[in-house]
């Protein structure tokens, strides 16, 4: 019973910091200083940075549900509509998810690593000790950079994923590109385009502010450090999950 | 625009002037979860000298430097900076009272991603203090520890005891009033452990910067205290301090939170024939 009290007491200890944290951060964004030249470089870390993992991501995501689908939809003799299956499922769920997911992996992991290092370095201390808030200079920017560059990331990753999948339709299941790309549209709904787009917003804050929280309360030295990494990856992918529930079940009462 | 100190008030000037009371503790309490730190720790470091505390590891020694910088906040008691209480003061207002401080951490704290210039400058970047001007005080800063040929290299490419010269030369730059030096020849050998010595009694000496040295190395410790620079031509000559210099250097040994001794480099000397505590960390 008192084990269950102090992990709750943790947990709520936990929160309670990433909620200041979050705090600061929207503080810092409407006060100066204002590090325009990190927010640039963040950026281009965690936009350009990307850009590989997240391509080849979507590609064979998009490739394997049109094999998947076009052997579900044969039995039904409508392997035509595959591009209506792939678009729904690419814009509203896996675009965003697959690459919140992808980029929990590589940036949050990346975050948590280099702040927690800082941490354990005293760097973050001198960075106070040098009259330079740590919110302002390292959070901030990488939290903008998150919120910004993933919905662009998971526009590139659904347009490569259903380029992928436009490949083994003409090629494997044999379907016109015409037919294919009539049904990409047809299957779409103005809806759905803004849950896809929407969604990732969240998704981007979500593992950018979780990477840096626990960045920053790192301790124990590079045991901790690798500790860190690993509790980014695993808090960040699991609440890409949890806040997809969430924001899609929003999105879901405010737009059907 | 020349790099110049923090401008205070002219009163305050005046009363922090040399032998002024620039750093106060006044009954300082912290405790971590069940283990108390400090206990009522009350010190006074006046301009121009320099603090030195001793004791064992855990014993709350670095804790006091980050309680001076406000990046710890005691759980009882009062601490005046530069004339200013500090230990009640949001994070925005300390970072004016930090401008006047200037930190060497243990093992230096330098930033990896930045090269040495661009490490000694920071401060003086974030200012907005031109270009040029900040560029040449970097140079001047990294003549002064000896280090102008490194200036445009990354600290992973810098030994440790030139990582700590950049941390000094780091910490100075911005012409703070007050030096914390947290350990800052731990771990290295005893030559390169001099060359620090020096470049702490330069400050103090040349340029009246009041210091606070926290270590557990006693012979840099009594090397500083009795020791002085003094110009030669444009070399220094380091020398063996006369008494009343020598008395402005002020030992403190904690032990359980609380101060053991308290006094100059010859009383702690006489003070470890009756103390055994002392005599077994001075032996």
């Amino acid at each position: 019973m008192a084990r269950v009290i102090d992990v709750t007491k943790a947990g709520l200890l936990e929160l309670q910091e990433y909620l200041r944290m979050v705090g600061k951060a929207a503080r810092a964004l409407v006060t100066r200083p204002f590090y325009y030249r990190d927010v640039v470089e963040q950026f281009e870390i965690i936009g350009i940075g990307s850009m590989t993992v997240v391509v080849l991501t979507g590609l064979f995501t998009g490739m394997v549900l049109a094999l998947q689908s076009g052997i579900t939809l044969d039995m039904f003799g409508a392997r035509s509509m595959v591009g209506r299956l792939v678009s729904a499922s690419m814009v509203k769920e896996l675009g965003p998810v697959l690459t919140a997911l992808m980029v929990a992996g590589r940036v949050g992991s990346g975050i948590a690593a280099e702040l927690g290092s800082m941490m354990v370095t005293d760097q973050i201390a001198a960075l106070r000790a040098l009259g330079t808030d740590p919110i302002r200079k390292l959070v901030l920017p990488r939290v903008l950079a998150g919120i910004v560059m993933v919905p662009l990331l998971t526009c590139v990753s659904v347009g490569v994923g259903l380029l992928g999948a436009w490949i083994i339709t003409v090629t494997q299941l044999k379907v016109s590109s015409g037919v294919y790309w009539n049904s990409v549209v047809g299957g779409l709904y103005i809806q759905d385009v803004w849950m896809g787009l929407i969604k990732p917003f969240f998704l981007g804050f979500v593992i950018v502010s979780i990477g840096c929280h626990v960045g920053l309360r790192t301790r124990g030295g590079t045991q901790g450090v690798g500790r860190a990494t690993t509790n980014a990856v695993v808090a960040s992918s699991v609440a890409v999950l949890v806040v997809n529930f969430m924001v899609t079940k929003f999105l879901i009462f405010l737009f059907y | 625009m020349a790099v110049a100190p923090q401008p205070r008030p002219e009163l305050l000037d005046e009363a922090l002037a040399h032998g002024g009371p620039i750093v106060v503790f006044d009954k300082v309490t912290l405790a971590f979860d069940e283990k108390v730190i400090l206990d009522e720790i009350s010190f006074t470091l006046r301009t121009g000298h320099t603090k030195v505390f001793l004791g064992a590891s855990g014993a709350g020694k670095s804790t006091i430097l980050r309680l001076m910088l406000g990046l710890l906040k005691p759980d009882g008691g009062r601490i005046f900076v530069n004339g200013q209480r500090v230990d009640d003061m949001t994070e925005d207002r300390l970072m004016a009272v930090r401008a006047d401080l200037g930190m060497v951490f243990q093992e230096g704290a330098l930033f990896d991603s930045l090269t040495v210039r661009e490490n000694v400058g920071y401060k003086l970047f974030e200012q907005k203090v031109p270009w040029d001007e900040a560029n040449r005080r970097v140079e001047e800063v990294l003549g002064f520890v000896r280090l102008a040929e490194f200036i445009d290299r990354k600290p992973s490419e810098l030994s440790g005891g030139q990582r700590r010269r950049v941390a000094i030369a780091r910490a100075m730059a911005a012409k703070p009033r007050i030096l914390l030096y947290d350990e800052p020849t731990t771990g290295l050998d005893p030559i390169t452990s001099i060359t620090i010595d020096e470049e702490i009694i330069k400050l103090r000496d040349l340029e009246a910067v009041s210091s606070i040295l926290v270590t557990h190395q006693l012979r840099d410790a009594f090397y500083v205290a009795e020791h002085m620079a003094v110009r030669e031509g444009n070399g220094v000559r380091f020398e063996r301090a006369p008494a009343q210099k020598a008395n402005e250097a002020e030992f403190i040994m904690l032990r359980d939170g609380r101060i053991a001794f308290e006094g100059n480099a010859s009383e702690l000397r006489e003070a470890q024939k009756h103390d055994p505590y002392i005599e077994a960390f001075l032996s």
